[in-house]
């Protein structure tokens, strides 16, 4: 059986679901930070297999900027939670409840 | 000379590159010449207003620069002009507050700084990578800007909540981009228009325009994308705020205008239904929720709110005389909300915070100036004749009905029927209610003096003379349109 | 035959370490899933022939990001369980029940519409006068991308400048 596009946009729309389940679910902040990573891997494998298939590099061009977009909110995420943690000691964003309506 | 890089190229990017430089001059001097804070106020300063004049050189012209990632046409130099006018009011009205709140500021200039160099590519790129990496760096320089007040745990609640939403949607954003590559094979906006002509809607492409729609309608709070907003902009520093709700709006509805308008025509119908939507419960749920605050900011996160919902029908009405009439408000909103803002800022002395609605209590006896700016601000904001903001509703409707769009307007003037009363609520807060003063009494320093006059005078002008504004924002839309005419002719 | 079998034994890891990555209570474990799944992606990358991208994933994202994560999770030293304390106005199984609907309508559609139409390749590469992989991404990137790219080394200035604002403690 040959692996066509549709099974590439099957697992990129898989991983993606998994993502988004655990950025709903999880309470835990930096584990909702890595299932962001997550989807962002599904968005680079969808953008490969799509500048295969499409025979053009552009896709894997705009890989390199989301990796680099990727690295920076990783370092910029973790500044913030690591500030959060010494007000707070905890990583529960259901204890974020300074402000409420 | 990079290949493929001409030196016209560098003469359109000029006010980038001089901002971009602006903002690593100021980076050198806080660490060169610590504690010199105003000679950092007037570099920032400086570099924005050159920055400015640059900028204002391009209205009339319509070209692609840079390989046609850039369209340096009149559409961008008109949001440039409104983002760069939103960073120097931040710029002015930050002084006095960080001095409060005891913040360094070079990096925190340098951040609003390379905020707005985000923004004035978000302005004018027509290529999918730039437009992203635009946005990124006006969202990456917002989460360090609200989480900047460390010790104080609203604004470290703020920053996470920012960042969590802000990345989730950024994830949404991409997948819908990735998808549009991989039904057209290519990232420019043009290019994704030729694509689509004349091919079936497929439902890859409806699906593209959802998260796309989703990924933007975070970036500029449309409901029910907007939990983030009341509460990053209660936590925020308020001069972030101010810029948040201001020159972050403006900049991602320019960079929706031109993913829809220019990139994805074929599908005007999928996504005007959308933003139908996304108009009609923005506007409605941002005003009633509004009635009930008691803090000002979150007052005024879920009026923008509203306000979303009113700029949203220039998008869905999609003429010419809709998207004018849509700029048009944005560069009324400008100045209001800016205004109101700057009062919100001016109410933090070192002894109270002053974002509460009772703050406000007695401020025609305590700085009848102050307040008779903000209950200028507030009328405008409600669309109360003769202000601005009167003016550009009226517009702004007025476009709606005449492409059709009656049930639109209709409902946009019984929320601003709504909305009048939480605005008025601040003016009586301000003149009728004369409880004990709290606190020190509240000194406007020259800095934040500037920009209550600048935001005034503009709330006031625009609302007697606006048809200047609205002819610089006519052309604008022409231009904007005019890819979408030119693209079709070509491609045929 | 052998792509088919790779594909199906890579998607399997990718997805199970990933459900892994969600799902597991303890949050170094969760990290260290978390470089597994990069890896596998990386061997994705060089089945689909982007051994630059391959490169980059396991350098930057396994090697940089996670690294971060990990020394992240060891800083902020949890002395009680992180997911012990939950909100009771959140609405954790209804929200859970509307996103899988729509998530599941989502990769009906991904599919069908892929399985659908084999879309031929719509634009042809532009011509490049250098062969390889590695070659053709920096030939593309100080061309084409130049603007995107110089915009991204202030992206990354700002992340770092923010980065050190946020976390040091006195500033």
């Amino acid at each position: 059986m040959e692996i066509t596009p549709a099974h590439y946009a099957l697992l990129s729309a898989a991983l993606f679901i998994i993502g988004v389940v655990g950025v709903l679910v999880r309470r835990n902040i930096i584990i909702i930070f890595m299932s962001i990573e997550l989807i962002l891997n599904a968005v680079n494998i969808n953008l490969v297999a799509n500048a295969r298939h499409l025979e053009n590099l552009v896709g894997q061009v705009f890989v390199v900027f989301v990796i680099a977009v990727a690295a920076a909110e990783a370092a910029v995420g973790l500044g913030i939670l690591l500030a959060f943690f010494r007000n707070k000691e905890t990583v529960n964003i259901d204890e974020m409840n300074v402000m409420r309506w | 000379m990079p290949a493929g890089f001409s030196a016209a190229d560098f003469l359109y990017i000029l006010p980038e590159l001089v901002l971009i430089g602006g903002a690593m001059l100021l980076l050198s001097l806080s660490v060169l010449v610590p504690r010199r804070d105003g000679l950092l106020l007037w570099t920032a300063l400086a570099t924005v207003a050159v920055t400015l004049v640059l900028v204002v050189r391009f209205f009339g012209l319509d070209v692609t620069a840079a390989r046609g990632l850039l369209a340096i046409d009149s559409f961008a130099a008109f949001f440039k002009v409104i983002v760069l006018l939103s960073a120097a009011l931040t710029l002015l009205m930050s002084a006095p507050y960080l001095r409060v709140e005891g913040i360094r500021v070079g990096e925190y200039y340098f951040l609003i700084l390379c905020a707005t160099v985000g923004m004035m590519f978000m302005a004018s790129g027509v290529e999918l990578i730039t437009l992203f990496i635009g946005l990124e760096t006006m969202a990456v320089s917002f989460y360090v800007l609200v989480g900047f007040l460390k010790p104080n745990p609203r604004s470290n609640e703020a920053a996470v909540k920012y960042f969590l939403l802000g990345g989730f949607s950024l994830g949404i954003l991409l997948y819908g981009m990735s998808l549009i590559y991989g039904v057209t094979g290519t990232t420019s906006l043009a290019g994704i228009a030729a694509a689509l002509r004349g091919q079936d809607t497929s439902l890859v492409l409806v699906l593209a325009v959802i998260l796309v729609g989703a990924g933007m309608g975070f970036k500029i709070a449309a409901v029910p994308f907007h939990m983030w907003a009341p509460d990053v902009y209660e936590g925020a520093p308020t001069p972030v705020t101010a810029f948040l709700s201001v020159g972050s709006k403006a900049a991602s509805f320019a960079m929706l205008l031109r993913i829809f308008v220019v990139g994805l025509p074929a599908l005007a119908q999928e996504w005007s239904l959308l933003f139908y939507v996304l108009a009609v419960i923005s506007m409605t749920v941002g005003n009633i929720a509004a009635l009930t605050q008691s803090n000002l900011k979150r007052m005024l996160a879920y009026s923008s709110i509203a306000h979303v919902g009113y700029l949203l029908i220039g998008v869905v009405v999609r003429t010419e005389r809709g998207v004018a009439a849509m700029l048009l408000y944005l560069g009324v909103y400008l100045f209001m909300q800016l205004g109101a803002f700057a009062i919100v800022t001016a109410q933090r002395r070192s002894d109270i915070i002053g974002d509460e609605l009772k703050d406000l209590s007695g401020l025609s006896k305590r700085n009848p100036l102050a307040a008779f700016a903000m209950g200028f601000f507030m009328l405008s904001l409600g669309g109360i004749p003769p202000t601005a903001g009167f003016m550009g509703k009226m517009w702004l409707f007025g476009a709606a009905i005449d492409a059709g769009f009656i049930w639109l307007a209709v409902i946009a003037v019984a929320n601003s029927a709504l909305s009048i009363y939480y605005y008025i609520r601040v003016v009586v807060f301000m003149w009728i209610n004369q409880e004990e003063p709290v606190g020190s009494p509240i000194v406007i320093g020259p800095a934040m003096k500037v920009a209550l006059g600048v935001a005034l005078l503009g709330t006031v002008v625009l609302g007697i003379y606006p048809q200047f504004l609205f002819e610089q924002a006519e052309v604008a839309a022409r231009t904007l349109q005019g890819i979408t005419a030119a693209t079709v002719v070509g491609g045929q | 035959m052998v792509e088919t079998i790779v594909f199906y034994t890579l998607s399997a890891l990718i997805l199970g370490l990933g459900v892994a990555v969600i799902t597991t209570p303890n949050t170094v474990h969760s990290v260290l899933f978390l470089v597994m799944n990069f890896l596998c992606v990386a061997v994705i990358y060089v089945v689909l022939e982007a051994e630059f991208l391959a490169v980059i994933q396991v350098l930057v994202y396994a090697g940089g990001i996670v690294v971060l994560y990990l020394f992240v999770v060891m800083l902020v030293n949890l002395k009680r369980d992180p997911e012990a304390h939950q909100d009771p106005r959140r609405l954790s199984l209804v929200g859970l029940a509307l996103a899988g609907a729509v998530l599941l309508e989502l990769a009906g559609i991904v599919v069908y519409s892929y399985s659908r139409e084999p879309s031929a390749p719509v634009a042809a590469a532009a011509a490049s006068p250098v062969q390889g992989n590695v070659e053709q991404i920096g030939w593309l990137l100080y061309t084409d991308y130049l603007i995107p790219f110089e915009v991204a080394s202030v992206l990354l200035l700002v992340a770092m400048v923010g980065a050190i604002v946020l976390a040091k403690r006195e500033l």
